[in-house]
């Protein structure tokens, strides 16, 4: 017997094309497959396994646009063994990857609605195809606002390209950061104090936040204070991953595996294990 | 396929002195023979070619972190419950080669993967343990990618069955509805029977390749008064039954007691050793490593059983999920009984009771789970006073 191709424990090969600096720990991976010319489609929200050679395999989101299937978008901070070897990778050089896996942000439900996107540090990055794919299809969706918080302005990520948005969508996009210099002009504080200065339809909207569980967790009390309803609200979980097709059981969360139910969660669907700790 | 559905004239007999006469033909099928075998204190699944192979006149006396052997008074074959092992080792192999990549010059290569899948004919199947592989099949085949390796291996196992005549002081199948009589997923189901002078198994057909298998075992047809003795030898072990538990409301009750203080107390004991998850036949966790020769040159994926008592299990940048010992277990639990349901619509115990021998301080969980239900039971006085 030879090779299982439909093994979905076995990568593809990928040539890293281009690698972009974002931040002193952040860079973006532009790859294309090796053996085909085209990726495969995904929809925002999905995430890769993607491995390094004698290394190890980590869970990252598609940071790309959704519409284009030439090459492969991922934005990674480095944070340890995996990642902080993939932050060494040169141009030319192979990854594994196997996906697209998971749930994906409510774009459809979205239309013809506010879309009010919160992101916290790397979050940003599970957004951004969300945000490329609205502005494919601008007019499906009302008022759009971005509120974007690192802990300081030496992280932020993509900031030209939001200001593209800002200026040529109509999508409002806000900055804070936690700790600052004396030329910051943002907004200082958490992200989730900018929610209720925001000008947003509760009845009529859906709110997509990625980021640290903790600014979530307060994102959504901001929110609901604003009278949003649980099924308005998507969130995004991480949890380790050896798989990413329900088979290790590492990312389980209560009876919801983050790699096959999630990682995009309807707010309503998780809100009962978010109250429980050590879940 | 219910068996008592099955017409009568299924039935047939296998005189002891003709059992290696059915693993002969299993092997000249081409199957590899794995049955139980005494080794090292404890009976054990492994490669077996001969009867003699066979714990014959063994079995197997367990309690709280307890099990040990003792001789019997006959000379049955499968006079003993269940071991430390359990078919998931050949199924769901403790450690398997996902695949091989090589280091080149613009960063690796996969190496081809040469997929071989044994042929296993498995010996002495108890129905907890048909139902253990049933919900296997659950995580591995029925879900919305598949498991090759198990997949591969599962399709062609042949399985040997045993009905239970004893059972264990740690089973609770029937509290579990998965025992003790065999009901579906076998190819031939035995009952062992012995009298004063005459040992013979009430044998089953279950399947077209049991079939053509018993046609080359000198065999007779049962009469009903043998298999009405091999009914009773079943029922013998329904009653001997050494622990139940109440599994009505299971799920909601463990929902509902996330921050009961008993985990708090099996905590105070609990070692976090994770004996209980290696022992358990349904337990599916794994991780993945890289393992890299010397040069850096070559490596391979290896995928290994994992257990969620380890803190590894849940760790993120910056530390685990489910650092105290108490969540761990908690975690354990609360899948086995509870949120196994909500994700393969059935519980995740089939009662074999191996975590409750195998555990080295004595947690049993058809006594943790009273506790919590004791309360319960308190809850409701309460609110009738
Ligand atoms: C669905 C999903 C999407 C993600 N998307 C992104 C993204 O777009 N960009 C990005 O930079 N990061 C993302 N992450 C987080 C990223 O997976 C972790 O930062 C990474 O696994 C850390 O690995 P490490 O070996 O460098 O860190 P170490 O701290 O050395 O971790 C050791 C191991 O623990 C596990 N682990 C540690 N942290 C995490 C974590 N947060 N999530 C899952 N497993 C973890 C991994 O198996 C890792 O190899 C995502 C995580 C998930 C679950
Ligand atoms: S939890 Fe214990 S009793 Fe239940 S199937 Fe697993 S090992 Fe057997
Ligand atoms: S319950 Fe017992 S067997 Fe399981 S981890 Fe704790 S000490 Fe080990
Ligand atoms: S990552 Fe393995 S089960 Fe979800």
């Amino acid at each position: 017997m030879s090779i299982q191709i439909s093994d979905p424990m076995l990568p593809e090969l990928y040539k890293v094309t281009k690698i972009q600096e974002n931040t002193h720990d952040t860079f973006t991976l532009e790859m294309v497959p090796k053996n085909k010319t085209k990726i495969f489609s995904f929809l925002p929200g999905q995430f890769n396994m993607i491995y390094l050679f004698g290394v190890g395999e980590v869970p990252i989101s598609i940071s790309g646009d959704p519409s284009s299937t030439d090459f492969l978008v991922h934005t990674i901070r480095a944070v340890g063994t995996v990642t902080d070897a993939m932050s060494k990778i040169k141009e030319g050089q192979t990854v594994g990857i196997r996906g697209p896996f998971g749930s994906h942000w409510p774009i459809e439900k979205a239309m013809g609605k506010d879309v009010l996107l919160i992101a916290g540090g790397i979050g940003l990055a599970p957004l951004r195809p969300v945000v490329y794919y609205i502005l494919a299809h601008r007019s499906k969706y009302r008022k759009v606002v971005l509120l974007y918080g690192t802990r300081s302005p030496d992280d932020i990520i993509y900031e030209e390209e939001y200001q593209n948005w800002q200026e040529n969508f109509d999508i409002t996009v806000e900055t804070t950061v936690d700790n600052t210099d004396s030329e910051w002009q943002g907004h200082v504080g958490i992200v989730s104090a900018l929610i209720s200065k925001k000008d947003f339809s509760p009845t009529n909207m859906v709110a997509i936040i990625c980021g640290p569980e903790i600014m979530m967790h307060f994102s959504v009390q901001e929110l609901v204070r604003r009278e949003v309803t649980w099924n308005d609200i998507y969130i995004s979980m991480e949890r380790n991953m050896k798989c990413a097709i329900g088979f290790c059981g590492h990312c389980q969360y209560g009876a919801k595996f983050i790699c096959k139910d999630g990682p995009v969660f309807c707010y309503s669907s998780i809100q009962e294990t978010l109250k429980r700790r050590e879940i | 396929m219910n068996p008592s559905t099955l017409p009568n004239n299924k039935q047939i007999i296998i005189e002891r002195q003709n059992f290696q006469r059915l693993l002969d033909v299993l092997k000249n099928q081409g199957y590899q023979l794995r049955g139980p075998t005494v080794r090292e204190g404890a009976i054990v699944y492994d490669e077996i070619n001969l009867v003699k192979d066979l714990p014959e006149g063994w079995t197997d006396v367990q309690d709280k972190a307890s099990y040990r052997l003792q001789k019997r008074d006959d000379k049955a074959l499968f006079g003993y419950v269940v071991g430390p092992h359990s078919w998931k080792k050949f199924l769901h192999p403790p450690v398997l080669k996902l695949w091989e990549a090589k280091r080149c010059e613009d960063g690796f290569e996969i190496k081809e993967k040469v997929a071989f899948t044994p042929q296993y004919a498995f010996i002495g199947v108890r129905s907890c343990e048909l139902h253990a592989i049933a919900i296997q099949d659950k995580v591995f085949i029925e879900g919305p990618y598949v498991d090759t390796t198990y997949k591969n291996r599962r399709e062609k196992i042949f399985v040997v069955a045993i009905n239970c005549g004893e059972a264990g002081e740690t089973c609770f199948c029937t509290s579990m509805n998965t025992g003790p009589q065999v009901s579906f997923g076998f190819d031939l189901a035995l009952t062992e029977v012995i009298q004063p002078d005459r040992h013979y198994f009430v044998v089953m057909i279950g399947s077209a390749k049991g079939h053509d298998v018993i046609k080359e075992i000198p065999h007779t047809k049962a009469s009903n008064q043998e298999i009405s003795i091999a009914q009773s030898k079943v029922e013998q072990a329904r009653e001997e039954m050494g622990r139940t538990m109440d599994t009505s409301d299971i799920k909601n009750l463990l929902y509902r007691n996330h921050d009961h203080t008993q985990w708090d107390k099996v905590a105070e004991r609990c070692l976090s050793c994770g004996n209980c998850t290696m022992v358990c036949p349904t337990c599916f966790c794994t991780t993945v490593e890289d393992v890299t020769d010397l040069t850096g040159e070559e490596t391979t994926r290896v995928r290994k059983w994992d257990s969620c008592f380890t803190m590894d299990f849940s760790y993120l940048h910056g530390g685990s999920v489910r650092t105290s010992v108490k969540s761990r277990y908690r975690q354990w639990m609360t899948h086995k009984l509870a949120t196994w349901i909500d994700q393969f619509d059935t519980s995740g115990c089939v009662g074999c009771g191996r975590c409750i021998s195998w555990c080295p301080v004595g947690i049993d969980i058809t006594e943790e789970v009273a506790i919590i239900q004791e309360d319960k039971a308190k809850e409701k006085n309460d609110e009738n006073a």
